[in-house]
């Protein structure tokens, strides 16, 4: 038992975010109940299931902004809801998160929207500042983008400027909604692939959630798997070992929807 | 010419098209097939009565299953397969088998797939309550959410207003600036233009009822009290509502919905001090000169109407008002119109903020806001009138 703890205690060093036993919720309506899982740091883990599963809840209570009913959620040990505003606000600033459809500040430029984080809380000059922004924007490849207004973009620009902008403070862990979503496929492996490049460049955890398959099995090292029903998390595992060994009608059902196009590729 | 097909699915003229026509057989052993003829169409149906066919027989005789002829069927569409589906639940209902095989293969494939109940719950889908619980929940429950939502939001944005006045808060100086010059300057026309109405229409009103004693020149006294008193604060109050105070529900509410406040708050920083407290404070700021403003042009108003239509001099009517001028008087207004200032941001922050994620709902928001600023403009403003006059102020 001792063993045990003192093993667990090792491993958990490397453990970046923990989920334990967390219960989510609108209005006596239950969504998730009971949901574990650990995230590694640096590694690229996915939340997959079908629309209506309570992925978008999920992200919501690790963001802050829905409290779970029940559960502990831990950055790097620290309790990410058992502690004050405050000190949420100062694991927040450690995160970074791309909403589905962006989110930009419609009010601001491109410049504007990746410069705010910096300028709320770093010290730096308006030239670093700008510098940053310049080397962030090119970076997701919108270098001379830095005057448009958000509505100005096409929804995949919109996408790179939202990572822009979650990436702005380099943060140590960073949340994706729906990455690929509303993209063509062509727009949507590049996003994948500049997610991971920077994730990997900078060291970042990412936790993405998403259903697209193509996405799934190209970028994740470990994944859990919601089930609406069940209001919990069916499976887990790197979904490729999942696609072999799981016997979950449903998991298999939700995994080889792409089946021979995936036998093709293996 | 092109000629105008209303019937593209078979490009019939309407005067021969086929009648749609049924009879029911009864056959051995509880056996009824519906033969159908003609086209069953949007346009020509027999729906009621082929239903009340159905009822007929089955009531007359034993029916045990229901079988359909449709070698004479020679159009159909989607309100055919709902004469199906009525068909097939009233059959449900008697017990009578439904058997589709007679039926045309693409309706037989919409029959399934409409009468496939759904294996998962409907998403949101209420608990039927009675209609004296529904006004019970939807109007005292909503009603005391609503109002326990504002003080929650008013004791968050003072607090939050309290950090901006000690320079505490984190927020753009720029958008600061910018919501200054929207519910300052740029709101300048049209408040002229209304006070300025204002102040004549007093003048109007007063000089006709003044005229009969001989007393006009009271009219300088009319427009100057009224206007600094009451009506500057208030005509001020009711176009900033519908003007700032709409457009701040609506721009939160679009914020809202594109998920920019979440942004925001998972940034760390609190839309509260970001985005609330600039509007509040920058109508706040803008609301006295305002309404110094509108003072003026209501009096400008005033004299109009007594030089031009009074042919009182001009001398007199400004010697006339300075001496009604009460600085107690213009103290109250400026009071007054600072209390609307926060009256009309907060209401449109706060409908703004708890606008819902659609279009409609942003709507909504904006209306809502101008309605609940009005109403507590005016009922403030009663309040205020009652309270001065027990004071004796």
């Amino acid at each position: 038992m001792r063993d045990e703890a003192e093993a667990d205690s090792k491993r958990s060093s490397s453990i970046h975010l923990m989920v334990e036993d967390l219960s989510l919720g609108y209005e006596n309506n239950v969504v998730l109940e009971g949901v574990d899982f650990r995230v590694r740091k640096g590694e690229v883990f996915v939340v997959m299931g079908e629309s209506g599963s309570g992925k978008s809840t999920l992200l919501k209570a690790l963001v802050g902004l829905a409290r779970p009913d029940r559960g502990r959620i831990l950055f790097h040990g620290e309790s990410f809801w058992g502690g004050s505003d405050f000190d949420r606000k100062a694991i927040l600033r450690r995160c970074g998160v791309l909403y589905q459809r962006g989110a930009l500040w419609s009010s601001m430029t491109l410049a504007e929207n990746v410069a705010l984080p910096l300028e709320l809380y770093t010290d730096l000059s308006a030239r670093d500042i700008r510098d940053l922004v310049s080397l962030k924007l090119g970076l997701v490849g919108l270098t001379g983008a830095e005057d448009s207004y958000p509505a100005q973009l096409s929804g995949g620009m919109q996408k790179r400027a939202g990572l822009a902008r979650a990436m702005s403070l380099d943060p140590e862990i960073l949340f994706l909604d729906e990455p690929s979503a509303g993209l063509d496929p062509v727009n949507a492996k590049l996003l994948d692939d500049l997610i991971l490049e920077l994730g990997d460049s900078l060291g970042t955890t990412l936790l993405v959630v998403t259903h697209e398959l193509d996405s799934i099995y190209a970028i994740a090292d470990d994944a859990i798997f919601l089930d609406g029903r069940e209001k919990t998390a069916i499976a887990r595992g790197k979904p490729l070992e999942l696609l072999q060994s799981s016997s979950d009608p449903r998991v298999r059902a939700f995994l080889t929807r792409g089946g021979e196009r995936m036998e093709g590729r293996l | 010419m092109t000629e105008y097909a209303p019937y593209p699915r078979n490009s019939r003229a309407p005067g021969n098209f086929p009648k749609p026509e049924f009879t029911f057989r009864h056959g051995e052993e509880g056996v009824a097939t519906l033969a159908l003829q003609g086209a069953w169409t949007k346009d020509h149906t027999l729906f009621p009565e082929v239903v009340r066919g159905l009822e007929t027989l089955s009531r007359e005789t034993r029916v045990e299953r229901l079988l359909f002829d449709t070698r004479e069927l020679s159009d159909w569409d989607s309100r055919f397969v709902t004469v199906l589906l009525r068909l097939e639940a009233l059959c449900h209902k008697k017990g009578i088998v439904f058997d589709l095989n007679g039926l045309p293969s693409g309706a037989m494939r919409l029959v399934d797939l409409a009468t496939t109940r759904p294996s998962e719950e409907p998403v949101g889908k209420q608990e039927q309550s009675g209609f004296v619980q529904e006004i019970v929940h939807n109007g005292v429950f909503a009603l005391v959410r609503d109002v326990l939502d504002f003080l929650e939001f008013l004791g968050k944005s003072s607090m939050a207003s309290l950090r901006f006045v000690f320079g505490l808060s984190s927020f753009r100086k720029r958008d600061f600036w910018v919501l200054i010059r929207e519910c300052g300057t740029e709101a300048l026309h049209i408040i002229a233009l209304v006070n300025l109405m204002v102040g004549l229409i007093l003048a109007f009103v007063g000089a006709v009822q003044l005229k009969q004693f001989g007393a006009q020149i009271y009219v300088a006294n009319l427009v100057t009290v009224s206007m600094t008193r009451e009506m500057g604060a208030m005509m001020t109050g009711i176009i900033m509502a519908g003007r700032t105070g709409a457009a701040y529900a609506a721009q939160l509410g679009t914020m809202n919905l594109n998920e920019e406040i979440d942004a925001l708050s998972t940034l760390g920083a609190s839309p509260m001090e970001f985005l609330v407290v600039p509007r509040i404070m920058a109508l706040v700021l803008m609301m006295p000169l305002l309404y110094l403003y509108a003072d003026f042009m209501g009096m400008l108003g005033g004299l109009t109407v007594a030089v031009g239509m009074l042919d009182l001099p001009f001398t007199e009517f400004m010697d006339q008002a300075r001496l009604a001028f009460s600085p107690v008087d213009l103290g109250i207004g400026l009071f007054k119109s600072v209390l609307f200032g926060f009256l009309v941001a907060l209401a449109g922050c706060f409908r703004g903020m708890q606008s819902e994620r659609n279009a409609s709902a942003v709507g909504l928001a904006a209306t809502s806001a101008v309605v609940t600023a009005t109403v507590a403009i005016i009922a403030t403003d009663g309040l205020l009138a009652l309270l001065c006059d027990i004071l004796g102020i």
